[in-house]
């Protein structure tokens, strides 16, 4: 199953994702992407139904473009999120809901915070220090709670992160490929070498 | 729109004129200028901005908008239409994206905007727009391009054109002063150059934006406007003492 997880440091957010896509029992590609950029500060990561996923995400990267467009100002972080989650509620009692778990990493140019927000197929919405999706949570998220502090710096940061890859390279039945870890900070989104 | 409305308001009369149309272009013959002109590998387009009340805050009333990051529109008439039809356009632009995974042509949201203008008056219960727009944009060819729309739903390619007050006279001037291939700086002073025609006070009522095959659009502060009209005028008075006769003994 997609493991998707992310933490907030000093002054920056930093997600990670395993890139595989997975059909039944065929490991289908490695190098997926399961990220879009919502606008310069704010990325979103996505799991669950593979159809499900680019649908949304790329369906929610438009509206957050054409907010950009329509008001001259990029939306913040807590807003897209808060958007995300009314779009999922409302898919919830629909027909056939969307099956997407979100992880939305954001850096406020308002107020220089970072956020992190972990979003389910339920259209439950929390505002946490760091998250994790899918079956690898179970192991990152006792790591991330020994070792993680609020002010942590980027390079502490891809430290932790890198911990949790190896904690699930050596306990997860499946094989994990290279993971892709983005940055978000003041400076925008950029790809690190986990 | 239509709902229960079915009576159409645009007829025909006639003589084959859709009065509602010709009234709509007059409506833009009263608003302010616009003006936009394609270089070698730039586009400008320039407006004339109506003198700032007092009171206002001038940073909210915005003629050149954009509709996406590489389309940039001006337009002369309505205003309140005008808001109306670009927020349809930016609309179709992302829309565009959602499904087709590209950035829209030029063409394409021109033809777009075009069509849209053109139900208005064909549609019952409705009146057409009362704008006339100036589309500029790079496409992913690199090659600038400007397009013009009116209120009948008509759209065309230009090389240099100009809509609203005085438009005929600028048009001329800019038919009489064009060249094939101009650098940026050419560009930009042929745009201000035009709209000095029309706007008699000078660089703070005129408000430039530049798009060169980066497709990032820019816009010139007034201090870069006011150098440009410095220059304009010096070489308009260079000119005037080259055509006055020698002064008599």
């Amino acid at each position: 199953m997609d493991t998707l997880f992310g933490i907030t440091g000093k002054d920056f957010a930093i997600t990670a994702y395993d890139s595989k896509a997975v059909a039944s029992i065929t490991l289908m590609k490695i190098g997926e992407d399961k990220s879009r950029e919502l606008n310069p500060h704010t990325l979103m990561l996505f799991s669950g139904e593979p159809g499900d996923g680019v649908h949304f995400s790329e369906y929610i990267e438009r509206n957050i473009k054409l907010y950009g467009i329509r008001h001259g100002i990029e939306m913040s972080p807590r807003a897209v999120a808060s958007f995300a989650r009314r779009e999922l509620a409302d898919s919830l009692r629909s027909r056939k809901p969307y099956s997407v778990n979100l992880l939305i990493a954001g850096f406020d140019v308002k107020t220089n915070t970072p956020s992190i927000f972990w979003l389910d197929h339920l259209a439950s919405l929390a505002d946490v220090p760091f998250a994790a999706h899918g079956y690898g949570a179970y192991y990152c998220l006792s790591l991330l709670d020994r070792y993680h502090r609020p002010d942590i710096t980027e390079e502490e940061g891809i430290k932790l992160l890198q911990k949790c890859v190896g904690e699930l390279r050596s306990r997860m039945i499946i094989n994990m490929p290279d993971f892709v870890a983005k940055v978000v900070n003041k400076d925008g989104i950029r790809i690190v070498k986990l | 729109m239509a709902g229960s409305y079915d009576r159409a308001l645009t007829v025909f009369s006639p003589d084959g004129h859709l009065f509602q149309v010709d009234y709509a272009l007059e409506a833009v013959r009263k608003g302010s200028c616009a003006v936009g002109v394609r270089g070698a590998d730039v586009v400008v387009l320039g407006v004339e901005k109506k003198s700032v009340l007092k009171l206002q805050d001038d940073r909210t009333v915005k003629k050149i908008c954009m509709l996406d990051e590489h389309v940039c529109l001006a337009f002369a008439g309505l205003s309140a239409d005008a808001r109306v039809l670009v927020n349809k356009a930016r609309i179709e632009c992302q829309s565009h994206r959602l499904t087709v995974e590209d950035a829209v042509s030029i063409e394409y949201i021109t033809r777009y905007i075009a069509g849209v203008q053109q139900k208005y008056t064909q549609s019952g219960g409705v009146r057409p727009f009362g704008i006339s727009t100036l589309i500029m944009g790079f496409d992913s060819d690199k090659v600038p391009k400007l397009y013009q729309t009116d209120p009948s739903g008509v759209y065309s390619a230009w090389k240099a054109n100009s809509i609203g007050r005085s438009s005929k006279t600028v048009r001329e001037f800019l038919e009489k002063n064009y060249k094939e291939d101009m650098s940026k700086q050419e560009t930009i002073k042929l745009a201000i150059k035009s709209l000095l025609e029309v706007v008699q006070t000078g660089a703070k009522n005129i408000e430039i934006a530049i798009m060169g095959s980066d497709s990032i659009i820019q816009r010139l502060e007034l201090s870069e406007i006011e150098t440009v009209v410095a220059e304009i005028e010096a070489e308009n008075e260079k000119e005037k003492e080259k055509t006055k006769p020698a002064s008599t003994q």
